[in-house]
């Protein structure tokens, strides 16, 4: 395995400061570790004796599985806390939750939570490295490392890349991190929604091209990517109703077709099957949908591989 | 006695410096002259010092009765010492609420026993600052209250706060305007704009602030009360208030340190010390709140000085409270800021800290003249210190500006001619 790069002991709170060629070295990593998920004894002993916490204090059953699985596949012993069953309910706090989990000898945090800046919240507790499973609508970074490693797969780069986000920009941290990411490896980004779920200043702040006509955005990009509509956004007043939205915004064939011939289209999940996206396309050959969910776990555990479990970057060449 | 020799003396009348003496006799300046000789005063060599009127805050929270964890009376009082304050107005939103007589009873009654500061109080617009009936204002005013407010809250119902300074207006007190519209300031943390997208926090738009002032400003013209505006935050907000003077109405404005100093890109990094209400703008309204203070358009400097403990500050961002302590930092961080970098006059600095405040809440202080009550500071402008958590003196740390060098060390403070601080 070629490493350039050394990313022991790093933290993962989002993408701005990982460069391009870190990002590459995952990417690098990810693909050998497809390939470790595809043999029949999915397990190598890299991570033996080591310990991963996942923090959950939102509830999240694809993302947790996916890191849980990539640290089971990797030999770390797992152990998982979710609100649900633990003292955050009876008001321990952040602080006090990480000091006792750090007692225990923990190695590294995977935290997701509804607000933004936990991670680096129990970063400040705890010494070790800290992955950052989505705070709110602020990051997702492994999300983003995903998606972005699903497009590498098949493209071979994203460089001079015409990619096109489109639905409810304002909620999503996947957004966000897909914005830094893929800006960062050279992609032309457009996002696309209704102006009620467009957040301020996103040209500005990420350097992107925002539309409001999903035809105009769709126009020639080699990847479409949609999200998830949540269902309650419509009782706040942000827009009329799905019926509308679907019109405006729903992925159809019909779209698809100004876009590239070759357009690969995507989807973080869950989807909302007949709203942001029609099945005729979510299960068209353009898809990679599924594929998506795959190359999350193996994107986890290149993560988890790269930032525990080498002793020194100097060993690497 | 006191004598202080050989200072820089700010002389409210001439509004400059002149290197004078200045003697104290009991609670009264009693002369200020090139040489005073005084054998039986206490003397205080001021040689490269200043010597400002006591400053002068619109704008504080004491958290007493009610949250004493976060500050009280005496804490409050000896905090706002330390920044060189002789004279602060307390808002109403403790618990209970000041809209009684007998909780601004209690507060005037603590007051006095803490022998320091001149401690003036706010009372409430609405009882329990509801927003839904009026306080007891006649009772109130009676009681001492300098000016009304419901301060951390806002009227959201127009002919309440219509009938709210209809009211007062018989009084001839302020009313001070916290202006806030809920439907959009929602559950915003941060200004609505650049950082609220880059951080993924709900954004407060400029727009919560600007409606609300309209509205107060449309208000006092109708009614003849005089509305003074709090914490202005916004480059509209600021405008407003310039066409609304120029329009003869009686409005004023106040806007904080923080605002004048920091812009929204403190928040990046999720530091919940800057996190308050309202938020931290623009550089372009960072810009025009400076402008407007220049100008006159902006009467005075508050600290909006808000307490909270540790526990509620280490707490994720979202969940925090709204609000920063001011009082020990106020002065140093806008003289480093403005006075050293030529931005403002010192003079123009200290009449915005004491004189222009003083004259909203129609009080005869924040005045260094002879014959005026000996409420003073000495200043040592000429060294700098790090702003650091274990010299303040407020029971709370929470400040914006902590690790930052200032220059402007306090030496001492001085009210109705009792030392309520010496370095």
């Amino acid at each position: 395995m070629k490493h350039t790069l050394n990313l022991t002991g790093r933290n993962l709170f989002d993408l701005d400061v990982y460069s391009v060629e870190e990002i590459e070295t995952i990417f690098e990593t990810a693909k050998v570790m497809k390939e470790i998920n595809s043999r029949e004894y999915k397990k190598i002993p890299t991570l033996r004796g080591k310990t991963v916490a996942t923090l959950f204090f939102e509830d999240s059953t694809r993302t947790r599985i996916s890191f849980e699985l990539a640290a089971k596949r990797l030999s770390a012993d797992v152990v998982s806390f979710t609100t649900a069953g633990s003292a955050i309910k009876k008001g321990e706090s952040i602080q006090d939750t990480v000091y006792t989990l750090n007692a225990m000898g923990i190695d590294l945090y995977v935290v997701r939570h509804g607000c933004p800046g936990v991670p680096q919240l129990v970063h400040k507790y705890s010494e070790k490295p800290v992955l950052n499973a989505g705070d709110g609508r602020h990051s997702h970074p492994t999300q983003a490392l995903l998606d972005m490693f699903s497009i590498w797969e098949k493209k071979g780069s994203l460089k001079g890349l015409n990619i096109a986000i489109i639905g409810d920009i304002l909620h999503s941290r996947v957004v966000r991190s897909n914005l830094i990411g893929m800006k960062k490896m050279g992609a032309d980004v457009v996002v696309c929604g209704p102006r009620t779920l467009m957040p301020p200043k996103i040209e500005e702040v990420y350097g992107i091209r925002c539309e409001y006509d999903l035809k105009t955005a769709i126009k020639d990009v080699d990847v479409v990517m949609g999200l998830r509509m949540q269902l309650e956004r419509q009782n706040e007043g942000l827009f009329p109703g799905l019926g509308e939205y679907t019109s405006r915004y729903g992925l159809s064939n019909k779209m698809l077709e100004f876009a590239k011939d070759d357009v690969l289209v995507m989807h973080p999940g869950p989807m909302n099957r007949g709203v942001e996206i029609l099945p005729e396309v979510a299960d068209s050959e353009h898809s990679i949908i599924i594929e998506q969910v795959t190359n999350g776990v193996a994107v986890r555990m290149a993560l988890l591989f790269l930032i525990l479990g080498r002793k020194s970057g100097r060993e690497v060449a | 006695m006191i004598l202080l020799k050989n200072g820089m003396v700010y002389l409210s009348e001439k509004r400059k410096f002149d290197k004078a003496d200045v003697l104290i006799d009991k609670k009264i300046i009693k002369k200020i002259a090139p040489e005073i000789e005084e054998k039986s005063a206490e003397m205080i060599d001021c040689t490269g010092k200043h010597i400002f009127p006591g400053f002068v805050d619109l704008h504080c929270h004491l958290r007493d009765p009610g949250y004493s964890y976060k500050e009280d009376i005496t804490t409050g009082a000896r905090s706002s010492a330390k920044g060189g304050f002789t004279s602060i107005c307390c808002m109403p939103n403790t618990k209970p609420a000041i809209d009684n007589f007998s909780t601004l009873n209690y507060i005037m009654r603590k007051a006095r026993d803490v022998h320091g500061t001149k401690i003036f109080v706010i009372g409430a617009m609405s009882k329990g600052l509801e927003g839904k009936e009026i306080a007891n204002i006649a009772s109130l005013v009676k009681g001492g209250v300098v000016a009304l407010s419901d301060d951390g809250n806002c009227i959201q119902n127009a002919k309440l706060q219509l009938n709210v300074m209809r009211y007062a207006s018989i009084y001839g007190i302020p009313l001070i305007s916290h202006s806030e519209d809920y439907s959009l300031s929602g559950d915003g943390q941060v200004n609505y704009g650049y950082m609220s997208t880059k951080l993924g926090l709900p954004g407060i738009p400029t727009l919560a602030e600007e409606i609300m002032v309209s509205r107060d400003i449309m208000l006092a013209d109708v009614t003849g009360t005089h509305v003074h505006i709090a914490h202005a935050s916004t480059k509209r907000t600021v405008e407003l208030i310039r066409q609304a003077k120029k329009d003869g109405i009686k409005v004023t404005g106040e806007v904080t340190p923080h605002h004048l100093v920091l812009n929204e890109e403190a928040c990046d990094g999720f530091d919940t010390n800057t996190k308050m209400k309202p938020p931290l703008r623009s550089e372009e309204d960072r810009k025009a709140l400076l402008e407007g203070l220049l100008d006159g358009t902006i009467d005075a400097i508050a600290t909006d000085h808000a307490p909270h403990s540790d526990y509620e500050k280490e707490l994720q961002f979202m969940n925090a409270p709204f609000g920063v302590i001011g009082f020990e930092s106020a002065f140093p961080v806008l003289y480093t800021t403005f006075v050293k970098n030529d931005k403002i006059k010192l003079e123009e600095l200290i009449e915005r800290m004491t004189s222009k405040p003083a004259d909203i809440i129609h009080k005869a202080v924040g005045v260094l003249k002879e014959g005026a009550a000996a409420d003073l500071n000495i200043f040592d402008l000429g060294s700098s210190f790090t702003f650091d958590e274990s010299e303040i003196l407020s029971k709370s740390k929470n400040s914006p500006f902590l690790g930052m060098k200032m220059w402007g060390k306090i030496h001492y403070t001085i009210c109705d001619g009792k030392f309520t601080w010496k370095i």
